[in-house]
């Protein structure tokens, strides 16, 4: 479609793209002005990303974030193909198929601080038990995995729309029995799909906020949490560079999404 | 029997091999999703003594809280932010969705190579941490820089004061955070409009205003639910940008129910929160629901 768009339009898109971008580009910026204080442009400077290699803080919250998202992703996307898949590819009916869907979409549809809050107070109970449940990293990776599992049912689902009945009913008539079936045909046409939605998982959890404050101890903090008390202490130049870099880690990870769930979305050439 | 993806099996071993492959995820989002929600709706019915434990008669003493009863005269102050928290959010989702429109139909314009480069462009902030971009507009919105100092030149705020806290200050935020949750969906719907319809509608004498809500928006109907539902649920839930940019005159319920979590140590009035939050949403959602007229075209 090649049309030609009225102006107000053309002009709302490119107000809405600015919009978008805008504070982005105001944190690079700012991460390079070699000003301590005020906003007056000082000169270019890669001195704050210099500072941030010797922050101890800055570093162990890089890698809580890492170890996380690492961890998470890998507990979640094989739990997440595993609901994908045995919700498409059998016959449910009624109400047990309604109740798999509620579970799977529920963690969609609950605001992020219900869940937390959800997470904290069955931690709270389950601390009784095992010193496991104390607020750290295994709290962390336990919530996260939960909603990450659904997100990646989700995507799991969305690629087994696309790949369609006809290819695994082939192999069936070719006498391949289940162990085969999965294994040299499902598992392989999925692998985009799987792949896709391991980095959805992984940038959900590198980004996320809400949840993993309410469920953090004291050493286990991670990036957003690091970034969101120093904003609240007050701001400094190494925030400006600690962000920037975040922010290229989030590009590469979603053009890298991208590219992949394009592949995810076509369909397999037979 | 039956042919199942060109297997002859029975019923009954279908579903025992539905349950050994989906079984493992079920079960840990039945442990760790469905009875922690279970317990939330539990607790919000219970109380905490002096010391901060649960007392475990059930009361409806947190209800009665949540409508204002508190231990002075009555208030409307949680009502307040319960409702200020459904508004802020229909007002986002309203605001994205107008946006989003434009948006949407700009990038479908494109000729088809570069419309991935524009996609792209728009998924990027989406990935991009909700936390360093309300950050970001705080140092944009800062009395030093040239959008406060406009507003003061304008008169529209005192000279030498930052644009935030405020509710616009919010409001923007919030607005540009979300704009990309409503776009995707809504760009899905429109990149598969079929033009012939709004051709029909122009060739019947449709002014522009007609055009697009008797041709075109029915036709981006389910993008546009999915737009909603996804610009809404985030934006009644949010803390951040309230937190950081709000000040006291515009607390939402995720600053309450932080609150709630953590310096008041008071998890049932928190789990109560929570519930009201979830109630309201579903409301909130049902009634945008039924605002959209018409139904999608056959």
């Amino acid at each position: 479609m090649n049309k030609r768009l009225p102006w107000w339009v053309t002009c709302s898109a490119i107000l809405a793209l600015a919009l978008l971008y805008l504070p982005m580009l105001a944190v690079v910026v700012f991460s390079l002005n070699d000003g301590r204080y005020g906003f007056a442009w000082r000169g270019f400077t890669l001195k704050w990303y210099a500072q941030l290699l010797h922050n101890r803080a800055i570093l162990d919250a890089a890698t809580n974030t890492l170890i996380l998202a690492g961890v998470s992703t890998a507990i979640a996307t094989p739990l997440g193909t595993l609901l994908g898949v045995g919700l498409v590819r059998f016959p449910w009916t009624g109400r047990t198929r309604r109740a798999m869907e509620f579970l799977l979409y529920l963690p969609v549809v609950t605001p992020d601080i219900v869940f937390a809050a959800a997470m904290v107070v069955a931690f709270s109970f389950l601390r009784v038990f095992s010193d496991w449940f104390e607020p750290g990293l295994a709290t962390m990776i336990l919530a996260h995995v939960t909603f990450q599992i659904a997100f990646v049912a989700l995507v799991i689902q969305s690629r087994l729309a696309t790949l369609g009945r006809t290819l695994e009913e082939a192999a069936r008539d070719l006498y391949a029995d289940t162990h085969q079936l999965m294994r040299r045909v499902t598992l392989p046409l999925l692998l985009p799909g799987i792949v896709a939605g391991a980095m959805l998982a992984f940038t959900l959890s590198l980004d996320d906020f809400v949840i993993s404050f309410f469920t953090a101890g004291p050493e286990s903090t991670t990036l957003p949490i690091l970034i969101y008390a120093a904003v609240r202490r007050g701001i400094t130049p190494e925030l400006h560079a600690l962000s920037t870099l975040v922010f290229l880690l989030t590009v590469v990870v979603a053009l890298l999404l991208e590219r992949l769930s394009r592949i995810a979305y076509t369909e397999p050439k037979v | 029997m039956l042919i199942w993806y060109g297997e002859a099996t029975t019923p009954g071993r279908l579903r025992l091999r539905g349950l050994m492959i989906a079984g493992l995820p079920l079960l840990w989002l039945v442990i760790l999703l469905l009875l922690p929600s279970l317990t939330l709706v539990v607790i919000a019915f219970m109380q905490r003594d002096a010391y901060g434990q649960i007392v475990w008669q059930p009361s409806l003493g947190n209800l009665r809280r949540l409508m204002g009863f508190g231990l002075l005269a009555w208030s409307a102050d949680y009502i307040i932010i319960l409702l200020r928290s459904l508004w802020m959010a229909l007002v986002t989702t309203v605001l994205a969705v107008v946006l989003s429109y434009p948006l949407a139909f700009f990038i479908a314009a494109r000729p088809a190579r570069r419309r991935y480069f524009w996609l792209a462009l728009v998924i990027i902030p989406f990935c991009t941490n909700l936390v360093i971009r309300t950050y970001a507009w705080m140092l944009i919105l800062s009395q030093h820089m040239p959008p406060a100092k406009l507003a003061a030149w304008l008169g529209l705020i005192p000279p030498e004061t930052s644009l935030y806290p405020s509710a616009f200050a919010v409001y923007l935020v919030m607005v540009s955070s979300f704009l990309p949750f409503a776009a995707l969906p809504l760009y899905t719907t429109i990149e598969r409009l079929d033009w012939s319809v709004v051709e029909a509608a122009r060739d019947l004498y449709a002014g522009g205003y007609r055009v697009f809500w008797h041709a075109i928006l029915p036709q981006t109907l389910p993008g546009l639910a999915v737009a909603v539902i996804l610009t809404f649920i985030p934006a009644m839930g949010v803390f951040v940008v309230p937190d950081l940019l709000g000040g006291a005159k515009t607390m939402l319920v995720g600053n309450l129910i932080q609150q709630q979590f953590g310096p008041s140590r008071d998890l049932p009035f928190g789990s109560a929160l929570s519930l009201a939050l979830m109630v309201l949403t579903l409301i909130g959602l049902f009634a945008l629901r039924r605002r959209r007229t018409g139904a999608p075209l056959p």
